[in-house]
């Protein structure tokens, strides 16, 4: 009963298995940035930057035509154009991350549609951009998997120096020149992991998988490191889950995962030891956190 | 003698504008490129068409611009599928406040129902549904039509476009109805030619070799006129999201019927279908043409060469 339920869908199915191995890449290389976007209260920027990529989608279409090559190129482009704009905004001037954020990628939108307009389109660009978690092909994986490794690997490098721009960005401008440096890879992150996912998964699920389980893992967690392994644990389970619940229930992959992940952060909310509603009615020593 | 000649001059600055007016060719609107054809043909130069979908374009999820706005405004006739194949089309006629006459190409066909969450890889039952395909049966879906608005999939409904598009372009231009009606008959000839050249070739490929799949479940009128089954993940729409218990289902329907080919489509993304595949070793058949024409250098650049695209295809990767 166990092996029909959970193990057989994968042992049978080439697509379910591609489609486990791509969440999995993804929980492990998105979900860390996501907690890290948490800490810095950038979680919008997700929904922010799907947006935002259209003009380099648009751009790519005009000059290759229907070739998601180019388009991905070409929002990747323009992602981290504002990305590091709206970075550079906030460092340099009196404007905060959020708004300049916001700003960039709304110019950046309404660049993209006129664009998308003027050239008389036929087909609708983003819809072609995104994919699904269940069509996964062999370039995709790999780039999945290519990007999950390069965030794994900058992210140790740098994980020191990135908690401590969470904490105190203006303690860390004042000891080390690597602060605008950190900041700015950490943003080329955010913007490769997005528009990776986006081409492999759809918007929901590169930015569900990002944000969620961080979010749940707030919950649980009281260390920086533990939160990341949480966060990762969780968005991984609920890949898994979500995806058996797609294929026993004929629901929409991208949305199954990540209300699974959603019903967890619910949890989490509910019952999480670390500022959870229970854990906060009930009496604590004041020692205790 | 100033008399007769200011009676000719009077005489000239009427009649003038209106003889001009006589040749000036009606502007007329079709939402999408088989229908733009259809009109083209029928109505030659004595019509000036403005397709809002073009060529390669998907009607199901298109975002009508100020432009197409203008169009609509200015066309004297415009030309609609009908079955709420334009999801976006009220809204459209609504802003440019169109007054012209308005024909639904689909008027008189006998339309195939579809039964939302029925499975979507399970038509040869829609061949019976298509007598209760009433409204009320998807009242709580407004999303999807109750009806498989691809009806231009089969030539013999392709002659009703026709005839509704001839009729409406006399009610509108009573003055070349006699061409449109010589342009008319010459175009029926060439779509019953083709259609007895379809059957002809269907009739030739093996009872069990009649199996396809597609992208989007666009392809019912024909697969009902020539006996073929059409089988696709996607439902009505490509809009639709897909499920890995559907894909699961199909993957094991080609496996177990053994069908020999999958389509992709002009008009979406091939990664689902080339997935499904190479996971069950069917071939990838080609490309079909569901709703929209090619480009004109394209194979299927007028309807009638995209449906006989779409059976060569078919019959190529069937007879094989």
């Amino acid at each position: 009963m166990i092996w029909d339920a959970l193990l057989q869908p994968f042992a049978d199915y080439g697509f379910m298995r591609r489609a486990l191995l791509g969440s999995f890449a993804i929980s492990i290389g998105a979900t860390p940035v996501g907690v890290f976007l948490m800490l810095r209260r950038m979680s919008l920027t997700g929904d922010a930057m799907a947006h935002a990529i259209l003009p380099g989608a648009a751009i790519g279409y005009l000059i290759a035509g229907l070739s998601l090559g180019a388009m991905t190129i070409g929002g990747l482009i323009a992602g981290m154009a504002v990305a590091l704009l709206s970075g550079l905004v906030s460092r340099v001037t009196a404007l905060r991350e959020d708004a300049s954020l916001a700003a960039f990628y709304l110019i950046s939108l309404a660049l993209g549609v006129l664009i998308v307009s003027t050239r008389g389109s036929n087909v609708d660009l983003m819809h072609l951009l995104f994919g699904t978690v269940l069509a996964l092909d062999d370039a995709a994986l790999i780039l999945l998997c290519s990007i999950t490794s390069l965030s794994v690997l900058i992210l140790a490098a740098l994980f020191r120096i990135l908690v401590l721009e969470c904490a105190d960005p203006q303690f860390l401008r004042s000891v080390s020149g690597l602060s605008a440096l950190t900041h700015f890879i950490f943003l080329m992150l955010v913007v490769l992991n997005l528009v990776g996912g986006f081409h492999a998964l759809g918007t929901l699920m590169a930015v569900g998988i990002m944000i969620l389980p961080a979010a749940a893992a707030r919950f649980w967690a009281t260390s920086v490191g533990s939160l990341v392994l949480v966060a990762v644990a969780v968005a991984m389970f609920s890949s898994l889950i979500g995806l058996l619940l797609s294929f026993h229930y004929s629901l929409p992959s991208g949305p199954a995962i990540i209300l699974v992940a959603g019903v967890a952060y619910g949890i989490s909310l509910l019952f999480g030891p670390s500022g959870g509603l229970i854990a906060q009615a009930m009496p604590r020593r004041h020692s205790e956190v | 003698m100033l008399l007769k000649s200011a009676a000719v001059i009077l005489v000239l600055t009427v009649a003038g504008p209106a003889a001009a007016q006589a040749n000036k060719p009606i502007p007329i609107v079709a939402t999408f490129s088989i229908l733009g054809d259809m009109v083209e043909r029928i109505g030659g130069e004595h019509v000036a068409v403005a397709t809002l979908v073009g060529p390669d374009g998907d009607a199901h999820v298109y975002r009508p611009t100020p432009a197409d706005a203008r169009a609509v405004n200015k066309a004297k006739v415009l030309v609609v599928n009908g079955l709420e194949f334009e999801g976006w089309l009220d809204r459209l006629i609504d802003a440019s406040d169109f007054n012209g006459i308005r024909v639904k190409a689909t008027d008189g066909i006998e339309p195939i129902a579809f039964e939302e969450g029925d499975g979507h890889a399970k038509h040869d039952d829609d061949e019976k549904h298509k007598d209760h395909g009433k409204q009320d049966e998807q009242a709580k879906d407004d999303h999807h039509s109750a009806f498989d608005p691809h009806a231009w999939q089969s030539l013999s409904n392709a002659v009703v476009y026709v005839d509704n598009i001839t009729a409406t372009l006399s009610k509108a231009d009573p003055s070349n109805a006699a061409t449109y009606y010589m342009n008319r008959a010459a175009y029926v000839a060439e779509i019953q030619a083709l259609d007895a050249e379809i059957r002809a070739i269907v009739a030739k490929l093996p009872a069990n070799r009649r199996t396809v799949v597609t992208s989007h479940d666009a392809f019912q009128y024909f697969g009902r006129d020539y006996g073929l089954t059409f089988l696709a993940p996607h439902g009505l729409s490509t809009e639709s999201a897909v499920s890995a218990k559907d894909i699961g289902h199909l993957i094991e329907q080609i496996r177990e019927q053994k069908i020999p080919a999958v389509f992709v489509e002009n008009i979406s993304d091939p990664r689902l279908l080339k997935q499904i595949a190479n996971e069950t070793r069917a071939a990838i058949g080609g490309t079909l043409y569901p709703g929209a024409l090619s480009a004109p250098n394209g194979p299927a650049h007028t309807y009638l060469r995209m449906m006989r695209h779409n059976a060569m295809a078919l019959a190529q990767a069937l007879g094989s």
